[in-house]
């Protein structure tokens, strides 16, 4: 009796194959856990680390001109005098026109593809928004710079000047340009060819959003009389809008970094003109014109362009997150 | 095992010395991109000569200089020249190697190449703003008979820093003392005026897609791309046509030795037929090179290209160094690089 006992006990100080098998998975287990952390945070490295540059290389900038280098327009390598106004605002103009006119074409285009074109058509559309999605920008500058912006100056920007440059309040945006002339070369130029360069990223993030929302949501509303329109605003929108935020996200960081395309058809001026049909500058293109040449203080200056480009990269991606919180909220207080 | 160890060590030695003796086949030069088209011809001439390679990065001058300043290539180029006390707080010899002319080029309608004419005050005012009708009376007072369009002027320069544009704007700040109290000379300036392409192609075709533009580029790029120059007013008051021959004319006169390093900006120089926008590219070595194997495999490529490639240099609307000029940088080389092969080009 005593003997079995024992024998029990000895037994189960011996590890079962079960165990044995188990630690081995541990370990395993263990590191894929270390491998994984510290691949995430290599990013949080590298991330750190771009930072910490960017803030070393801009710090003299800042001490030399101090807060008034993000307000200042003149850019001036001979006298050493230098100001991101410019840069800055034609950043920011570029990037809200491509939105203005990216976000409801790419809107439109996933719309089309979910809920209405009929199955033959779905594959052929998705396939070009794709291959267009992997255009090289460099493609999209020559195109811009040898056949968009000669087109512009002939066929839309005087007819622009003639019917919005009358309206008043923002008829002064679309006054003919004396700088850039017949040149089609223009703060608006570079806006449409960025907004074309984002609408495949956003039409296809979106379509897939849209894709998973579940057939039976989507029937239930047409059973009940709804038009494409309400299911799409009130059903699929609602329930893809995170998503969708996030593809937007997605173009907008794009057009707010776009450096080649935009060098080519934006007229590389660092000077802010009221018309958008005046040439421009953006941080990006300022940054790729001169990095090559620069030295010293201009060199300083240049880096913190890039610094200022990486907050407002930043801020833009915190207002998103906010905007999905806020999102994420109101629809709890709904549900209650 | 002692024997070994001896074998070893005469191997090791052995191997030392044939590296030591080992013959340069391959020298690095960075640096301005205007003079990349003659080096490259030239290198090509020299590698079935010799079997020496030359590996020459176009990448602008300012990185020329920034990597024979970090000592990552044998030689650094430049068309915009070091200020003698820059160079010899480093201890860089400097030496033109190659001259060519900035050209101002047009698109107007019914203008040929070389037809138009402008003075100095006109094209200043050009790039000031202040003339910004291609029908404005001074621009007409210049060329009578020339049906000029009242078409609105589109100033286009360079957006990345270069040395055509130092060349350019050194020129404009000697034939007009507003711009150089304005805007003043440098590789990159505040531009009163105008939109920017990048680099000389990107103005070359601003220049041929805008009805009514202006701009200026390396005369290769004009010839290439059959854009139409204009006659400028050089010191002594002609007119005259860029070409080898004027941009020759405006070396012929010129004083190498009154500047440190030979950097002397060839621009509104006197001489009747001097095309007023010529400049010269230059070469940096160290006076006291890490590598003296290297540093001379780059002088016996220069020696080599300026006696024996001034006719590549002309076909491609390059300006050679007079043989005058070439003894003068050779005896430079011996009396100020310290490396015992070098003495041999002692006049």
């Amino acid at each position: 009796m005593s003997n079995s006992i024992e024998s029990v006990i000895n037994e189960a100080d011996i590890p079962m194959p079960m165990e044995r098998s188990s630690r081995k998975f541990a370990l395993g287990d263990l590191a894929f856990r270390w491998t994984a952390l510290s691949f995430a945070f290599l990013v949080l490295l590298l991330l750190a680390g771009i930072i910490f540059m960017l803030v070393q290389g801009a710090m003299p900038a800042f001490q030399e001109f101090g807060l008034g280098f993000l307000t200042n327009e003149t850019w001036d390598p001979v006298k050493e005098e230098y100001g991101a106004w410019a840069p800055i605002m034609g950043t920011l103009i570029a990037a809200l026109i491509a939105m203005v006119i990216g976000l409801p074409l790419s809107f439109g285009i996933a719309i089309f593809i979910t809920e209405m074109a009929p199955q033959w058509l779905k594959r052929p559309v998705g396939m070009a928004i794709e291959l267009l999605a992997a255009v090289p920008s460099i493609i999209y500058g020559m195109w811009g710079l040898f056949f968009f912006a000669p087109f512009f100056a002939q066929h839309i920007q005087p007819v622009l000047v003639a019917t919005l440059g009358n309206v008043p309040l923002i008829g002064a945006l679309f006054q003919m340009p004396l700088v850039g002339g017949a040149s089609g070369v223009s703060v608006l130029t570079a806006g449409i060819i960025l907004a074309l360069m984002i609408v495949p990223f956003m039409a296809s993030v979106m379509r897939d959003v849209f894709d998973i929302v579940p057939g039976v949501l989507k029937e239930s509303a047409y059973g009940i009389g709804a038009t494409t329109w309400e299911v799409v605003w009130n059903v699929v929108l609602p329930y893809t809008k995170a998503g969708v935020v996030g593809g937007v996200m997605l173009g907008l960081g794009r057009a707010l970094g776009e450096t080649m395309a935009v060098t080519f058809v934006i007229g590389n001026a660092t000077v802010l003109a009221t018309s958008l049909l005046e040439p421009g500058n953006t941080i990006a293109a300022k940054l790729a014109n001169e990095f090559n040449e620069a030295d010293g203080l201009q060199m300083d200056s240049l880096i913190a362009m890039g610094l200022i480009l990486f907050v407002i990269t930043f801020i833009v991606l915190m207002l998103s997150k906010l905007m999905l919180m806020r999102l994420a909220a109101t629809q709890e207080g709904r549900k209650t | 095992m002692t024997m070994f160890r001896m074998t070893l060590i005469a191997g090791a030695m052995l191997a030392a010395g044939a590296v030591q003796a080992a013959e340069v086949t391959t020298i690095n030069g960075a640096g301005a991109t205007f003079p990349y088209p003659i080096y490259a011809k030239w290198a090509e001439a020299y590698n079935k000569e010799t079997g020496v390679k030359l590996n020459y990065q176009s990448i602008g001058s300012g990185g020329g200089i920034k990597q024979i300043k970090a000592k990552t290539v044998d030689f650094g180029a430049t068309d915009d020249p070091m200020k003698g006390e820059e160079l010899a707080e480093i201890g860089l010899v400097q030496f033109p190697a190659i001259m060519g002319g900035v050209v101002p080029v047009v698109n107007v309608v019914g203008v040929e190449a070389g037809k138009l004419k402008l003075d100095q005050a006109v094209l200043a005012d050009i790039y000031l703003g202040k003339i910004t009708k291609w029908n404005d009376e001074k621009i007409a007072a210049l060329n009578p008979g020339m049906n000029l369009p009242e078409k609105l002027i589109s100033v286009v320069r360079r957006s990345d820093g270069s040395g055509t544009t130092a060349l350019f704007t050194n020129y404009l700040a000697k034939i007009s003392p507003e711009w150089k109290e304005k805007v003043g000379a440098g590789k990159a300036v505040n531009w009163p005026v105008g939109m920017g392409g990048k680099g000389n192609e990107g103005v070359a075709s601003y220049v041929k897609q805008i009805d009514g533009a202006i701009g200026y580029v390396e005369y290769a790029y004009a010839k290439q791309n059959k854009l139409a120059y204009v006659a400028l007013k050089n010191k002594e008051g002609n007119y005259v046509l860029p070409d080898g021959d004027t941009f020759a004319a405006a070396a012929a006169n010129a004083d190498w030795k009154s500047e440190p390093g030979y950097g002397v900006v060839l621009t509104d120089q006197a001489g009747a037929q001097a095309w007023p926008i010529t400049g010269a590219s230059f070469i940096l070595v160290y006076k006291e090179p890490k590598s003296c194997e290297q540093t001379e495999a780059v002088l016996k490529f220069f020696d080599y290209s300026f006696k024996k490639g001034s006719q590549v240099a002309l076909d491609l609307d390059y300006v050679p160094m007079p043989a005058n000029v070439v003894q003068q940088i050779e005896a430079t080389w011996a009396a100020e690089i310290k490396c015992p092969g070098v003495s041999a080009y002692q006049k």
